[in-house]
Order: C-alpha cells, then sequence, then structure tokens
C-alpha cells in the first residue's frame, strides 16, 4: 500500500479515503471524469474489497445498498449523467436510509469536456434530504470522504459527495490519515424501514425531513465550510467547493471582506444570514448551475443584492476559471487572448485501424442509397462517427437511446431506421429497449459494434463480452437475422451485404460487428514487450 | 520560487509522462504542486494540454491565469502556438517543430513556426528526428524534457533521478536511452 506524501487526482484521492475508511466495495460504471476512482480501487485495495466494474449505475447503487444493508461500508461512483440512471435508487436510500456508511461519488463536467450536459449534481443531493460534500482540494477530497462515511453513518443517510472536473483530474500531494477496518456483517437496527410499503414511507418521509434542521446544524458547525467576517466590507462572497480556489488565488489568499465557503450542505443558511446582515451585496461563486445563488434569495432580505451567474456578473453556463473568478471580483473584463490564424481546432477522432471505422464506411454508402434512412446512435467511441469524414449519424443522446429512438421511429413509420451501439453501452441500457422492439415486432436494424471492451473512458472491462449473441437470442431475436462480421477493410463487400440484407428485413435484426479496440490491442503488445 | 507550466500535444503523444517526471521532481525538492490533466474524448487524436504549476508558496487555483504561464511545453508546434496567448512576456516555448498532420486543414507549417519564432524566448527542436538519428527513437518526448530542464526552476540532477525512477520498471537499457535524450535537449537549449 502506498503511504506518506502522494501525488494524487481528486478522483483517487478519495478512493484512497474509501480503502482507508474500511469499504466493503466500490460499485461503479465507468464515465468520464469519474473513472479513476474505482480503477485506483481495483489496483491498490485487498482482494476482499469488491471493485468489479457494474453493468451499469443503477445496479451499482443498489448493490452498494445492499452492502449497507448488511452494515457495512460502499462507495459508489458515476459520473453526473449516471446518477440520472440510478436516481431511483439514489433517492429511495434515503427513504429506507442507510446502516452501513453509503458515499456517493458524483463527478460533473461543468463546460462538457466528455458529456451532453451540464447538470449539477447538487439538485439531486437537495431533493434526496442527502448531505452533500463539496470538496476545493485534493486533501479536502481525501478528508471529506473519510467524514462522509462517519456521517453517512450517524445520521442514517447516504452522503452524495460532489466533485467537478478540475477536482477530478488534478493532481496535488495527499496526507493520508490511519486507515480503519471493514466492519463485520451487522443488521440495521430498524428493519422495517427497508420495506418501502406507502405507510412506511410516509413514516419514514416524515422522519428524513425532521432530521433536516439537525444535518443544517452539522454544515453549520462543520470544519469544511469556513465563515470569516473578521474583515469589514460592503460585498461579502459566497465560494463553493473550487470556486474557493479561484477565489483564494484572485485576492492573493488575503481576505479582503466577509467571506464564506461552502463545502457542505444543507445550506448553512444561518451564516448566510448573519454575513447577509453586514453586507450590502452578496457575490455567489459556484461550479455548475446557480443552485446556491437561487437559494441565497430566500434565505437574505431583500434589499440585501445577490451576483453570480444569474445576474451575469459570471457566465451563465461553462466552468468557472480563475480568469472569470478575477472579474467577478474585480469589475474588470478578463483578457482576451490574441489567436493566431495558423490554429485550427483538432477534434478528437476514431484511431486509425478501429473497428468504427469499417462499420461506418460501409453503414455510411448503404444508407445513403434510401431517401429516408436515419442512423441512431450512442455514447462512447463511435459518437465519433458525427464527424467528418463519415457524417454517418444523426443522433447521440443518452446511455441506450439509440435503439428505443430507432424503434420509435420505425413505429411511426420511418424506414431504414437503424441503431449503432456500442457492447458496454449495450449492455448498459440498451437490452431493454431490444426487447420492446422484438415484443412489437419493430422494422430496425441494431449494430452493436463490438471492440470488446468500454473504449472511450480508458478500455475497462465490458459486461456481456462473450455474451451477446446468447442475450440476443434469449430476448428473442430471430437466430437467422443474429448476423456476427469481423469489421476489417478486406470485408467490406461482406459488411455492405449483410447491412442491405438485414436492412430489407421487416422485423428486428442484431448485426455484430466484432473486433478488439486499437488501444487496449496495443496495451497489450506493450505489455508483452 | 514558482513556475507555471503548460504542456501541450495531441493525445497519445506522451505529455502527461513528462508532467509526471517534472511534478516528482518538485515533489522530492519539497514543493508544492497541482497539475490538471485532460481525460477522456480528446485522448483520442485531439488537442490535449495539462497545467502544471510548481511553487514554494501553497497554490490554490488548478488552472494557471491568462497570460501567467512561464513556460510551455508542447510535442506539437501548432498546439505550442494554441496556448501561446497564455504566455506571460518573460515566458518560454520549448516546442517540437515537427507537426502532427490528424486533420485535412492543418495550416501551412512555415506559417506557424514563423509565429512561433517571433515570440521572445523560443527553443524549437525537430525532436522527432532527434530521436531517430540518436538512435533514441521512443525518446523524443524527454529531448523536449531536456531542453526545457533549466526553464522549470528545478534542480537539474533532481530532474535527472526522477527520469529514471520513472523509467527504471522497464529495465536499465530504457533508463539509458532516456537518460542519452534528456543530454541531447539539454545540450541543444544551451
Amino acid at each position: 500500500m502506498i503511504k506518506s506524501n502522494l501525488l494524487l487526482l481528486g478522483n483517487e484521492a478519495v478512493a484512497l479515503a474509501a480503502i482507508d475508511s474500511g469499504i466493503s466495495g466500490v460499485y461503479a460504471y465507468p464515465g468520464t471524469p469519474s473513472t479513476e476512482a474505482t480503477e485506483f480501487i481495483q489496483k491498490y485495495a485487498s482482494e476482499s474489497t469488491h471493485s468489479r466494474w457494474c453493468t451499469n449505475e443503477k445496479t451499482a447503487m443498489e448493490a452498494a445498498l445492499g452492502v449497507s444493508y448488511v452494515g457495512k461500508r460502499a462507495l459508489v461512483c458515476m459520473k453526473h449523467v449516471g446518477l440520472n440512471v440510478c436516481a431511483d435508487a439514489f433517492i429511495n436510500a434515503s427513504m429506507t436510509g442507510v446502516n452501513g456508511g453509503l458515499v456517493v461519488l458524483v463527478a460533473d463536467d461543468p463546460s462538457m469536456h466528455s458529456s451532453q450536459n451540464e447538470q449539477d449534481s447538487r439538485f439531486y443531493g437537495k431533493f434526496s434530504f442527502a448531505p452533500i460534500f463539496e470538496p476545493s482540494t485534493q486533501q479536502e477530497a481525501y478528508n471529506m470522504t473519510r467524514a462522509a462515511f462517519e456521517l453517512s453513518e450517524e445520521v442514517g443517510l447516504p452522503v452524495l459527495l460532489r466533485v467537478v472536473t478540475r477536482l477530478a483530474h488534478s493532481r496535488a500531494q495527499i496526507v493520508p490519515q490511519p486507515a480503519q477496518k471493514p466492519a463485520d456483517i451487522h443488521f440495521p437496527a430498524n428493519p422495517g424501514n427497508w420495506i418501502l410499503l406507502p405507510v412506511v414511507a410516509r413514516r419514514r418521509n416524515n422522519e428524513v425531513i425532521a432530521q433536516q434542521p439537525m444535518i443544517e446544524q452539522k454544515a453549520i458547525d462543520s470544519p469544511f465550510n469556513i465563515y470569516d467576517c473578521s474583515v469589514p466590507s460592503k460585498r461579502g462572497i459566497i465560494a463553493c467547493g473550487i470556486a474557493w480556489n479561484y477565489l483564494m488565488e484572485a485576492i492573493g489568499g488575503k481576505i479582503c471582506g466577509p467571506v464564506l465557503k461552502v463545502s457542505q450542505y444543507p445550506l448553512p443558511k444561518a451564516l448566510i444570514a448573519d454575513m447577509a446582515s453586514k453586507v450590502d451585496e452578496i457575490l455567489v461563486i459556484e461550479d455548475g448551475q446557480p443552485f446556491v445563488e437561487d437559494q441565497v434569495k430566500g434565505v437574505i432580505p431583500g434589499k440585501v443584492v445577490v451576483k453570480g451567474r444569474l445576474s451575469g456578473d459570471l457566465p451563465r453556463t461553462g466552468e468557472l476559471t480563475p480568469d472569470n473568478v478575477k472579474a467577478a471580483i474585480t469589475g474588470v473584463a478578463e483578457p482576451v487572448l490574441e489567436t493566431s490564424e495558423y490554429v485550427v481546432p483538432r477534434p478528437p477522432a476514431l484511431c486509425q485501424g478501429c473497428g468504427h471505422r469499417d462499420v461506418y464506411n460501409s453503414l455510411k454508402d448503404i444508407i445513403a442509397q434510401y431517401p429516408n434512412g436515419k442512423v441512431f446512435s450512442d455514447i462512447g467511441c463511435y459518437t465519433l462517427g458525427a464527424l467528418p469524414p463519415f457524417k454517418a449519424i444523426n443522433s447521440t443522446v443518452d446511455m441506450g437511446a439509440s435503439i428505443t429512438m430507432a424503434k420509435g421511429a420505425a413505429d411511426a413509420g420511418l424506414f431504414p431506421s437503424v441503431a449503432v451501439i456500442g457492447d458496454s453501452t449495450f449492455t448498459h441500457s440498451g437490452m431493454t429497449g431490444l426487447l420492446d422492439a422484438v415484443n412489437s415486432n419493430s422494422s430496425i436494424t441494431v449494430i452493436i459494434s463490438d471492440n470488446l471492451t468500454t473504449a472511450m473512458t480508458g478500455g475497462q472491462n465490458s459486461a456481456g463480452t462473450n455474451k451477446f449473441e446468447q442475450i440476443c437470442l434469449g430476448i428473442g431475436v430471430d437466430p437467422a437475422h443474429i448476423k456476427v462480421v469481423t469489421p476489417v477493410p478486406a470485408n467490406r463487400e461482406q459488411i455492405d451485404q449483410i447491412l442491405k440484407e438485414e436492412i430489407e428485413y421487416r422485423g428486428v435484426s442484431v448485426i455484430i460487428p466484432r473486433r478488439e479496440c486499437m488501444q487496449t490491442l496495443a496495451r497489450k503488445k506493450r505489455k508483452k514487450l | 520560487m514558482k513556475t507555471d507550466i503548460i504542456l501541450s500535444g495531441v493525445g497519445g503523444q506522451g505529455i502527461l509522462s513528462i508532467a509526471a517526471i517534472i511534478a516528482d521532481a518538485a515533489r522530492k525538492q519539497g514543493l508544492n504542486i497541482k497539475q490538471a490533466e485532460v481525460h477522456g474524448m480528446s485522448q483520442r487524436g485531439g488537442d490535449v494540454q495539462s497545467n502544471l504549476r510548481i511553487s514554494s508558496n501553497p497554490i490554490f487555483s488548478d488552472l494557471i491565469e491568462k497570460g501567467h504561464a512561464d513556460v510551455i511545453i508542447s510535442m506539437e508546434p501548432m498546439e505550442a502556438l494554441r496556448y501561446a496567448g497564455n504566455l506571460s512576456k518573460e515566458g518560454w516555448i520549448i516546442s517540437s517543430s515537427a507537426p502532427f498532420i490528424n486533420i485535412l486543414n492543418y495550416p501551412d507549417v512555415d506559417k506557424v513556426l514563423e509565429e512561433l519564432r517571433r515570440r521572445r524566448n523560443v527553443i524549437l527542436l525537430d525532436i522527432e528526428a532527434l530521436a531517430k538519428d540518436n538512435d533514441v527513437p521512443r525518446s523524443s518526448n524527454v529531448i523536449l524534457l531536456g531542453a526545457a530542464a533549466a526553464s522549470l526552476g528545478i534542480n537539474c540532477e533532481v530532474l535527472k533521478g526522477s527520469l529514471a525512477d520513472f523509467f527504471s520498471a522497464k529495465g536499465e537499457a530504457v533508463v539509458t536511452a532516456n537518460m542519452k535524450a534528456f543530454e541531447i535537449g539539454k545540450q541543444l537549449a544551451n
């Protein structure tokens, strides 16, 4: 085990703290910017710690709740949109309450470096009544994860640990604390709470709401929330999580008016009300959406002006930077950088030799033979089929939406209606949609482009590897319309032929082009050298 | 001391290896470090960059303020130019002069290099050719690290120690090749 002066990503700091908190397992589905937390635990935790990737975020959250039920600790990791997938389980985990500590790491992606939206996970924390931690530094990520397991068990609720890309993917030195041992199995003190019949849920709803003032008091008293009003000023500043770093950078670490650092929620309203009594205006700096800015308005007298993303003092969208925070504080617009005319965008692209290329080369030509053909795609490397030279797909929405959207469009009369989905995304959320399509005999062609891995996030195991034909047969796809092919340039004619035939078939057909990802293949070769 | 470094290149060129070696050396010298990396989609042949900040004082922001970078280390000339505006007036650009052309509209390479040469402090090296000619074909990024060594504010011997540590698992021959590559870069930058 590694110890002492460590240089860790924010995600790795959370992972190390989870190991040191004595977790029995981590449950997760890969997703940028969250993936490294689980990978760290896979690499460094003892063999008895569960760390195998789950099929999706919902199976992960529910398995972790099972760990909690038997009195042990679990960490769940995901990207922000993963919380949508497991929202049912996450919200109801507050209703059942937890036994062993349950900490949910969610990595938000302001500016959408690798995402489809900019949703702010703190909203989920609020409406599930779960306490939220939002670290500003890697050391805080470690310390707060340790504290989150303790708090989870103390108040009997899951704790949401919200990080953003710039913390998740930034390294700094970490000093760890002594490790704890995993707990032994012990069952919940109130086993009835775990059976959410309406009669139980109504009682639990009242109990959880009644807990809120106590949880808010903990946020007020939290060592992670710093309130300093020793220097008077007409303006107070509230900085949440990573925003604190940009504030300190802008003022050189020297406090020049009332400040409140918010890193633990529910929002410590009493501190904000106190600040409001001392200032004329409050600037709220937070990464993501104006979650705090909106709430602050309900806490303070109307004569105090609230500034932030809604007022336009900070950009309404996109991540915080030291530049836009400094501009909001000083009132001086951030510098506009000169850009050379000899710099052009360099978008990502499918790797040379990637099997998805062979799929799209064929699909693009075949679909062009039909006036109305549309291709519904999904989340993964193959989303890059949207870009030149392919321009071969018409939609990318959420995990699994390719098959179900193709079904809906076919139901509404579209022909041909084609879905392109990766192997890992298919098992994540595509299988259930395929069952819908089979049951209504929708005329769709599903391409499961199988590269034997979860490639976009760095080559993690894919839950369905070697099982796809059986899964499709089990769901009820006609065996005559399940075709497997190796996507290489030499097989171009064969791929074209299969595509033509299966598109013309009026029912559900599945084509599985299967060839290993170039990245995982290269990694294996390097290891052999 | 404080050195704010932008490392840039194309996904897969190995800028994170250089960053890891510099960060390790800074750590061994007892300095504070923050290093923001790029993971995910852009690693598939897109433009990638990392902000590496090292300082004897506490560091607050993980990102470098615009116009405040001290050094740009780039594995690719257009990618060096992309971040040139982030550099302070006295800042240094240490870049490969060999273009990595994976897009159809790559600009005129001579114009790119010309723009870079107009900067006050610039070192341009054809690290790919140097690596081949000197029989260290896999160490072009370490040639660049050697060329940047003097502008980092880190003790060169400590940096070499971190370089050796980084490659030690791959055996003596790999360490030797990288030490040679480092010295080539260092000499050419003098």
